[in-house]
């Protein structure tokens, strides 16, 4: 859907761009290839150790792990296995439905969410090459304590 | 070309790791080996109009327009188009990196980057829309609502502890 959407964006502005100046679409083609073969190795080494992670940490041993823990103990394994995975939210968000049903606790499962999205472990190499270390350790570190919060206020008002 | 191979030594590594988890135990090397191509087949679907709108955006934009609305007088107008930009988008995270970069060559303030990174990692609203569905409308926006509060306060807090000079070394990284 997104794709589709944006596929559509692109092409409209081409078509634009084209009709409006040969040369300068030739230059923004020419810089647009520039930029994803520039950054083309470390997305294959992320997306490779992605493959990884997501075969020995998939969706079924996630499961597994959050269902065991509970408390504040399990908000810490969950926001863990959430800031090392990498689970795309149409996985995700009904794997943390059947996790609801089957007894996890509402905080466990807003931490997990939360630091899913926020905190991305195994893309920080890519994030590095793009903003550096500080920033990088600072945007994920603030984001996985956050998410805690997130998880705190969403157990208030959640029942 | 030996140069271009050393720029993938990681990915060549890990393929090289694959190969021997599927060696040793044939059925989890498969598994690794079938994420790691749909990984790819989702880039390379996600990405081509991502870059090429960089592209794009980088020939026709001028930098002084970006300025205005996202650059360091942008003020509050600023943070709230750096949400929206992050939130209107959809798809993976590390789509976001590419358009963060052209966002500071083209002189965007270094908080709205950062606002920017933070809504398009926690905020999309398509993402929003399924959570709501799977987990009850309450939980998305309860969720959502906090997150913006956060991803804001973050910005600031980032924004204040990178030094000038950090954050001039992080833009000369994008400048062409």
């Amino acid at each position: 859907m997104f794709t589709l959407l944006a596929y559509a964006l692109a092409i409209g502005c081409l078509v634009v761009s084209l009709a409006r100046d040969r040369d300068r679409t030739r230059t923004a083609f020419r810089k647009a290839v520039a930029a994803f073969t520039g950054i083309l190795p470390d997305f294959a080494a992320v997306l490779g150790i992605v493959g990884l992670v997501l075969t020995f940490l998939s969706p079924k041993t996630v499961a597994g792990l959050i269902g065991a823990g509970t408390g504040f103990v399990g908000m810490v394994i969950t926001s863990l296995i959430g800031a090392v995975t990498l689970i795309p939210g149409f996985v995700a968000f009904p794997l943390a439905k059947s996790l609801l049903d089957r007894g996890a606790g509402m905080a466990q499962i807003a931490v997990f969410v939360s630091t899913l999205m926020m905190v991305g472990f195994v893309t920080a190499p890519l994030e590095i090459r793009y903003f550096g270390k500080k920033v990088t350790i600072l945007r994920n570190g603030l984001a996985y304590l956050y998410s805690f919060i997130v998880a705190f206020i969403i157990g208030l008002v959640v029942r | 070309m030996v140069r271009e191979a050393l720029r993938y030594r990681a990915f060549i590594l890990i393929i090289v790791a694959d190969v021997a988890i599927w060696a040793v135990w044939p059925s989890a090397g498969v598994t690794v080996l079938r994420h790691t191509f749909s990984n790819f087949a989702q880039m390379a679907s996600v990405l081509p109009p991502v870059f090429l709108l960089i592209g794009l955006l980088d020939v026709w934009v001028p930098k002084e327009t970006l300025m205005r609305f996202l650059g360091d007088r942008s003020g509050f107008l600023g943070v709230a188009i750096s949400i929206v930009l992050g939130a209107a988008a959809a798809g993976p995270l590390y789509a976001a990196f590419p358009v963060a970069a052209i966002m500071m060559r083209k002189g965007a303030k270094f908080s709205n980057v950062i606002v920017f990174l933070g809504s398009w990692s926690t905020l999309k609203i398509p993402m929003v829309l399924f959570e709501a569905s799977a987990l009850g409308a309450r939980f998305a926006i309860t969720r959502w609502v906090a997150s913006v509060l956060g991803v804001t306060a973050m910005a600031l807090i980032i924004d204040r502890a990178v030094t000038k000079d950090e954050k001039r070394a992080i833009y000369a990284r994008h400048e062409i």
